[in-house]
């Protein structure tokens, strides 16, 4: 699972009214290198929650995100680099997403988060 | 990459080693799967360099299709572990990176319009009526330009009807019909039900 599928997914856990960003907790994961797309970066970024990719990005050690992003920075090199590693280059292999509000726990094996709800939670 | 390449390419793919009936598990071929996809990317440009959902991915066949085609980012979603294995095992083949989550797609949706294109090939609904309508509903919820899906010609005016009306739709199109076999896994199905026709469609949301 890429930082960008992370970003996307939510607690959907009956009761629970704000189940993002998901706590993303990981054992193991990898890094491959993607070909850098700058047009995907920019169209993107204005749909991707910084703060919950930062994150993210942080809790696999990967620091080099800043706290907050606005627009203007899109026009570094630098920092759309960064932004394309932390978004596209790695991926969670085992580990868990947590819900941020009922502490539910979906555990990702082998790069895929289960996200299966029990009867009594949908 | 040519259409015949990317049928080839899908014609190697392994799909299910033992289809669960209840959920409706058969493969859309890729003499389909193949046009689906090139017809989305090559007259609306709606694969390449975006993130594409495959809804009820299966074995991967319409995800892999998709990153066949230069969408940048794929994500398949199916409620069954045991596919979403052999999805897996597909893409590695290919040296192809797709992102893969098990889950119902009924509880999707809230989370707003975070892809730009879903494909898909709903259940039917024969074993659990109004299946397909479901996926359609939330892929027009999560979708932002577009959504090509497969559903029985017999259901045609209901499909348009629950599209443009109740999942408020801007449009809802038919690219093509086709004949959809299902025939070597579902051994009890009647004789008439062997060869179903089925619309491709494009629905923007
Ligand atoms: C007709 S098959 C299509 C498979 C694959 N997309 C293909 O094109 O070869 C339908 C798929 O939907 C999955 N499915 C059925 N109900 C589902 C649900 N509620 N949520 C997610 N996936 C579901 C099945 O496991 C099956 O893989």
């Amino acid at each position: 699972m890429r930082l960008l599928t992370h970003n996307m997914l939510s607690s959907n856990v009956k009761g629970v009214v704000n189940g993002f960003p998901l706590r993303l907790e990981a054992s193991s994961w990898v890094e491959k290198e993607v070909e850098f797309n700058a047009d995907f970066l920019r169209s993107m970024f204005p749909k991707i929650d910084w703060p919950a990719l930062a994150g993210a990005a942080q809790k696999i050690g990967y620091a080099a995100l800043p706290d907050t992003a606005d627009a203007t920075m899109l026009e570094s090199e630098d920092f759309l680099k960064k932004f394309h590693h932390a978004l596209l280059e790695i991926h969670v292999e085992e580990g868990a997403l947590v819900c941020p509000e009922s502490g539910r726990r979906f555990p990702i094996n082998k790069g895929i988060p289960n996200m299966l709800l029990n009867e009594d939670e949908v | 990459m040519k259409l015949k390449q990317l049928e080839g390419l899908l014609g190697n793919l392994e799909q299910f080693s033992d289809p669960k009936v209840e959920l409706e598990q058969y493969p859309t071929g890729p003499h389909i799967a193949s046009r689906l996809l090139y017809m989305a990317e090559s007259m609306y440009g709606d694969v390449s360099g975006k993130v594409v959902a495959d809804f009820g991915c299966g074995c991967g066949t319409l995800g892999i299709a998709s990153t066949l085609l230069g969408a940048e980012h794929v994500i398949g979603f199916d409620i069954d572990s045991q596919s979403l294995e052999i999805a897996s095992i597909n893409a590695a083949e290919l040296e192809l990176d797709i992102d893969l989550i098990l889950c119902d797609i009924k509880s999707l949706g809230p989370k707003g319009k975070f892809v730009d294109t879903v494909v898909m090939n709903p259940p039917f609904g024969t074993r659990k009526k109004g299946s397909d309508m479901e996926f359609l509903s939330v892929a027009l919820k999560v979708a932002e330009r577009a959504v090509y899906s497969l559903h029985k010609t017999t259901t045609r005016e209901h499909v348009r009807r629950a599209a443009l009306r109740d999942y408020n739709a801007k449009s809802a199109e038919i690219l093509c019909q086709l004949r959809f076999d299902v025939p070597k896994i579902y051994k009890f199905h009647k004789k008439k039900e062997v060869d179903i026709a089925v619309d491709l469609w494009r629905f923007v949301p």
